[in-house]
């Protein structure tokens, strides 16, 4: 490993939100083509950590460097910088006056300056790599959820990102829509795209997972491959914590 | 004295005039009242502290002011302190700051309505923020603020009539001079009102179509 396949550098992030202390110090790196998997209770800053990582949130301290290029303080350039940092929300956040294809095409347009119909082009693109195409000019609101967030994906993909945040792109999906979006993160992480995903799909995280990474009150608590998950002492908590989702 | 020849060979062409020159107050003010309701409603917002605080203050005043006291204080007033505006430019200022301050009010709570996830993505997407109002958040307001404004608009058609009061000879004022000319105060204002009616109905058709047009599917 080199440092030139480093990615994404997090140094000692903090925040808090009043009084409440929400990041405590959370430090890793990521390298090119991993997907690291953020698991733990609610509430321990796990949204709050993606987040800071693309300045949606400003941390209270620490760094953020994307291919060695600090992203915290950056100024005017953060634009620059959330344009190579795709982020899929919870609850899909498409721009609801828009068709599927628009949605996916405006920030090509706008941000990266290309013309309406090299955006149109590549747009399709990107919804054909989700599944998405044949709904291409249906509003959101004619859409389900699970179609609402692959195309929600398609729009993050267009940019040709660096990496991939994903913060709990199922968790307000019906069960039987899970799948869907869940395959098509499956089929991004064979084709090499560099994720970092925040879920409570314990068996999803499980086998898409090269780190698996336990937060709890604003730490990252334990973490290792999701091999090491069943036997080894680095997981006692997390073990603890995945096996109340077991008994179910 | 037959009645309906007095309407259609005096009054009628005698309002003529009247009527161009409000449908140009209307004209003149309407658009310029809606761009800026949005730039106030964007800067109450969207803006830092002392845009915040300029707005509001805009608002509260035009809002509080009334109308007819900002036209004489336009028309009347300001010529003592070297501005000498026109009856017709005077009254259209009075209308836009009016009717601003009221369009702003809906723009904004149209704003506010939507959802703040949509502003977030935007952002993540590496637009600016003036893009995201402009491309993401405007577009969805300014549809649902259809009803609010459409409502400014009726009362601007009805109020257009205090121009009169600044010697801008629009439909009322015309009217006011048949009626004491020939001293058909019924007949004059009865057409004149069914005038101001029509107006008011073609605005609401017109609300009608511009809603069905832009209207998202649900």
């Amino acid at each position: 490993m080199t440092t030139d396949d480093i990615i994404l550098r997090v140094e000692g992030l903090h925040k808090s939100f009043g009084s409440t202390e929400v990041l405590k110090g959370v430090s890793f790196t990521v390298r090119k083509g991993e997907t690291k998997v953020f698991i733990g209770p609610s509430g321990t800053g796990k949204s709050t950590l993606l987040r800071c990582i693309n300045q949606l949130i400003v941390p209270d301290a620490g760094r953020v460097y994307l291919h060695g290029e600090e992203v915290t303080h950056a100024g005017a350039k953060i634009n620059q910088y959330r344009a190579k940092i795709g982020m899929v929300f919870q609850n899909f956040n498409l721009f609801d006056h828009l068709t599927a294809v628009r949605n996916v095409e405006i920030a090509l347009i706008k941000v990266k300056g290309m013309k309406e119909n090299e955006a149109r082009e590549k747009a399709l693109f990107e919804l054909r790599r989700v599944g998405m195409e044949d709904r291409a000019d249906h509003y959101p609101a004619q859409l389900s959820g699970g179609q609402a967030q692959r195309v929600s994906i398609a729009r993050a993909l267009a940019m040709d990102p660096d990496v991939m945040l994903f913060d709990e792109p199922t968790s307000a999906l019906d069960p039987e829509l899970t799948g869907e979006v869940l395959e098509v993160i499956r089929s991004l992480a064979r084709a090499g795209m560099t994720m970092l995903i925040v879920t409570h799909e314990m068996r999803f995280a499980l086998s898409i997972a090269d780190e698996l990474l336990f937060m709890e009150h604003g730490r990252i608590l334990e973490s290792g491959s999701p091999a090491e998950l069943a036997t080894s002492p680095n997981f006692e908590r997390t073990r603890q914590f995945a096996g109340r989702f077991a008994e179910l | 004295m037959d009645q309906i020849a007095f309407i259609v060979e005096i009054l009628l062409p005698a309002l003529w005039g009247g009527f161009v020159v409000t449908l140009g107050l209307i004209a003149c003010t309407a658009p310029f009242g809606v761009l800026i309701g949005a730039a106030v409603a964007v800067g109450r917002v969207y803006g830092n502290r002392p845009v915040q605080y300029l707005c509001r203050a805009y608002v509260t005043f035009f809002k509080g002011c009334p109308l007819l006291l900002l036209l004489f204080i336009l028309y009347f007033g300001l010529p003592s302190v070297g501005i000498s505006l026109s009856p017709f430019v005077a009254a259209v200022l009075g209308f836009i700051f009016c009717n601003s301050a009221y369009d702003s009010e809906y723009i904004r709570g149209s704003i506010r309505s939507i959802k703040e996830g949509q502003f977030t993505a935007g952002l993540a997407l590496g637009m600016s923020r003036a893009q995201v109002i402009r491309h993401v958040i405007l577009p969805q307001a300014m549809r649902r603020s259809i009803p609010g404004l459409v409502n400014e608009f009726v009362y601007l058609i009805k109020y257009s009539s205090l121009a009169y009061m600044i010697t801008v000879i629009e439909l009322t004022g015309a009217g006011k001079m048949v009626a004491t000319r020939y001293f058909t105060y019924n007949e004059t204002f009865f057409v004149v009102g069914l005038v101001y009616l029509f107006l008011v109905t073609l605005t609401t058709i017109g609300a009608h179509l511009l809603e069905r047009r832009v209207s998202l599917p649900s």
